[in-house]
């Protein structure tokens, strides 16, 4: 392996970090809005189907939520421990604007999650409901905080710098609503919805393909799809939105997702290549004539930057924004076209039996993960070579700190993250493998419960349908 | 609307307040993993973490606003005393994403059980030690040239530190010990009694060495512990000490429910106490003092508006939620 500097071993260890953690907020965000609306319709409706798949989703969100967290601290310390510099530069504006986070988010989020796993007898349905609320409500703020601070990395706005080199707060409105801010976070909420609607959608699907017909399976599948088919081209629409905010503000960006080297009028759609940063220009391209300057400036007249219309030392890498781009954009595709066919199969009334519907949102399953990881791949390495965008490069904000030091606990992590992630998966594979509408007790927790309170409800628990869970 | 008042110091006492916290609440749940490998029998250990299952992720939320609340409102010293505790504050993370993940993962599968009881307790064992040697680390003070860490990649372990992290685990067990007396009955409760027995007198006395180290350790710690009139207003730190040592071995001697807790905690809040005289004026111990480390009045201002209402009202809801869990805790009250 060559010799690796600090640097490149600090912003591995970050970009892995931020990847493992970056799936479970997702998702905890989709799923506790999810759970919040099943919640609701079992108080309004009275139906116990709404109650069997909040338990069931439940679980699968308490280990999506505990990953998260465990994820975050780590997060929220790294700043300090390799970006040290970074922290003491903008820790005046960035600081407070994830202080509000903790704050007013993950003290709401772990405040109430007790209540919702474990309390909904001790207060009562009414009350569960809220405390429920109250998580998904975290989740958003969460979002917002942490969305917000994000986005001025990318357009600061509201700021100052100090004799000490600190960019300090002049105005806190702008710097929070800072100018991509409220498109970041409608594409990133969305992301979150569509995410879950989209791993829900497949664990119903798997069921019914295995003929499980359950009023949960279907109750899940049907839901999934309605969200789907909903969000999906909002989520177009809105990412759509988001780019042309780009172009506005970090054109570089946009010249290296698209592929562009040189800048024109009239510039055509690049739908694959090799970009090549050391030529300067993008090989074996497959283009549509007009169709960058139309998707990008709503004209077929109007102008798309290329990379040389900036200094060599600001490009941003383009192979990776490229392709991930591309990754993203396909996928959010293929979501809607899986949305559309679940409305025409509603339509023709066959949504519970159209196997190769079923078999589709079964693949598409993880694609919302993986979109979301290819699109946050665009937008932080597509703000490179800065940190904060045109004014503090990456490479002025890392810690003084020795190469051994950064790669003892790149090493760490990365073992760590391994075992757990992989433990994880499998977990919340095995309580999605589980039919919604089997007894909720574990099978070895059969003894234990037999020992406890209500022996004659285990007794009757351990029917031979409980053990086929497994 | 904060004109006079001195927001650096302000926000300095928010912060030792959060952290105050977080070692009063997340110390009795790290306690109960370190108590781990003292109670064998695995639906005992189930019990353990039922006691805690609903509030230890509120518990752990004021460790990190202990760390972001710095990053937000001193940042400098948040750049400078974690590049300082790199090894630690690592160490500290890792232990805690596995103890974490335990609670969730323990209850999937059987063979599960195992592995994850053990990931349990080492993880509150690794990130009890990694917070004891930081805290160490701190006390023996930071070097600091310009704007960064000037000291050496292996400062924070010294026989200092290590005594600091045997104290610190010895305080969380006791913690976790204490809470379980309270949370709990029968068996269980009574090995609590046992491990309290003698954690409490091992507690105390490394409370004790740490103290008379620490004001032996550089000569601002003795000054601002002796010198006069300074005298005056410190001496009751120690004296309540004596007190509060005094009511946790009766309390278990006598077999008291709720007073070896609560008389553990008052030690917690004591030894804080005692820490703050020692560091005062400093964040960054004898290196950088709270004004130096500030942010802008501006953006301590800003926090502050919000913070304030909101600390009340998520120490109100945290309440509720320990409330709503309240008396004790039934065996199998893993009730997914």
């Amino acid at each position: 392996m060559p010799e690796l500097s600090a640097i490149e071993l600090a912003r591995f260890q970050f970009a892995f970090t931020i990847g493992f953690h970056i799936v479970y907020p997702v998702f905890s965000i989709g799923l506790a809005s999810y759970l919040t609306t099943l919640n609701f319709l079992s108080l309004w409706t009275g139906e116990s189907v709404y109650l069997r798949l909040f338990d069931y989703w439940k679980r699968i969100f308490a280990i999506a939520f505990g990953m998260g967290v465990v994820s975050g601290v780590v997060m929220s310390y790294q700043f300090g421990t390799n970006w040290s510099v970074f922290a003491d530069k903008t820790g005046p504006i960035l600081g407070p604007l994830m202080g509000y986070e903790v704050l007013s988010a993950f003290f709401l989020e772990a405040g109430f999650l007790g209540i919702v796993l474990f309390g909904r007898n001790r207060v009562g349905p009414g009350l569960h409901f809220f405390a429920t609320l109250m998580v998904a409500l975290g989740t958003f703020a969460s979002a917002f905080w942490i969305l917000s601070a994000n986005s001025w990395m990318q357009t600061p706005a509201g700021y100052a710098v100090n004799a000490q080199g600190q960019f300090v707060p002049v105005d806190w409105l702008q710097a929070i609503f800072n100018p991509s801010f409220p498109y970041r976070f409608v594409h990133m909420a969305l992301a979150a919805y569509l995410t879950t609607s989209l791993a829900v959608g497949a664990v119903g699907a798997l069921h019914l393909l295995r003929g499980d017909n359950s009023a949960s399976v279907r109750t899940m599948f049907s839901m999934a799809m309605w969200m789907a088919a909903l969000v999906a081209p909002a989520q177009i629409l809105a990412g759509d939105w988001h780019g042309l905010n780009t172009l506005a503000h970090q054109p570089a960006k946009i010249a290296a997702i698209e592929g562009h080297f040189d800048g024109e009028r009239r510039a055509p759609l690049i739908l694959f290549g090799m970009p090549d940063m050391a030529q300067a220009r993008t090989n074996y391209k497959v283009e549509i004539p007009l169709a960058g300057s139309l998707i990008l400036t709503h004209s077929l007249d109007g102008y798309v930057p290329g990379l040389k219309d900036f200094p060599r030392e600001d490009w941003p890498p383009a192979p990776i924004v490229f392709w991930s781009f591309r990754i993203m954009v396909g996928l959010g595709f293929a979501m809607a076209a899986l949305g559309l066919w679940g409305l025409f199969a509603r339509w023709r009334g066959g949504l519970f039996d159209r196997r190769w519907l079923h078999r589709a949102a079964l693949v598409m399953g993880p694609s919302g993960f993986v979109a979301v990881l290819a699109g946050w791949t665009t937008t932080e390495v597509g703000r490179q070579p800065f940190l904060v965008q045109g004014l503090l490069r990456t490479a002025d904000a890392v810690s003084p700190i020795a190469a051994p030091a950064v790669a003892a606990s790149l090493v760490g992590f990365i073992v760590v993250y391994a075992t757990v992630m992989a433990f994880g998966f499998v977990y919340i594979g095995i309580l999605m493998n589980r039919p919604p509408d089997a007894p909720s007790e574990m099978a070895e927790d059969a003894p234990l419960r037999a020992a406890g309170v209500a022996p004659g409800v285990a007794t009757d628990l351990a029917a031979p349908e409980a053990r086929t869970a497994r | 609307m904060t004109d006079g008042l001195d927001l650096p110091l302000v926000w300095a006492g928010l912060i030792a307040f959060a952290v105050l916290l977080y070692t009063l609440l997340d110390g009795f749940d790290l306690g109960i993993g370190v108590l781990f490998p003292f109670v064998r029998d695995g639906e005992q250990r189930g019990r353990m973490l039922s006691t805690i299952a609903p509030v230890w992720d509120g518990n752990e939320t004021w460790l990190v606003l202990g760390g972001g609340g710095l990053l937000a409102v001193f940042p400098l010293a948040y750049s400078i005393i974690f590049s300082a505790l790199y090894a630690p504050i690592v160490l500290m993370l890792l232990a805690l994403v596995f103890r974490g993940v335990a609670f969730e993962f323990r209850w999937q599968t059987p063979r599960a059980r195992k592995i994850w009881d053990r990931a349990f307790a080492l993880g509150s064992l690794g990130a009890a030690v990694a917070q004891g040697l930081a805290l160490g680390a701190l006390v023996q003070g930071i070097p600091v040239a310009g704007r960064a860490y000037a000291g050496g990649w292996w400062d924070w372990l010294t026989p200092f530190s290590l005594l600091t992290a045997l104290g610190l685990t010895l305080g969380y067990a006791l913690q976790g010990a204490c809470w379980l007396i309270m949370k709990t009955d029968g068996r269980l409760q009574r090995r609590a009694y046992d491990l309290a027995r003698w954690l409490a007198p091992a507690f105390l006395a490394a409370v004790g060495a740490v103290s008379l180290w620490t004001v032996f350790l550089d000569a601002k710690y003795a000054a601002n512990w002796f010198s006069w009139p300074r005298i005056l207003l410190v001496a009751p730190v120690p004296l309540l000490v004596a007190a509060a040592g005094f009511a946790l071995i009766s309390g278990i001697a006598r077999e008291r429910e709720r007073t070896p807790f609560l008389a553990t905690q008052a030690l917690f809040v004591l030894g804080f106490a005692g820490l703050g005289v020692s560091f005062h004026p400093y964040m960054v111990p004898n290196s950088v003092t709270i004004w130096q480390a500030a942010a802008p009045d501006k953006s301590l201002a800003f926090l502050l508006v919000g913070a304030a209402p909101l600390l009340v009202i998520i120490l109100a809801y945290t309440g509720y939620a320990y409330w709503v869990f309240r008396g004790k805790t039934p065996q199998d009250h893993h009730g997914y």
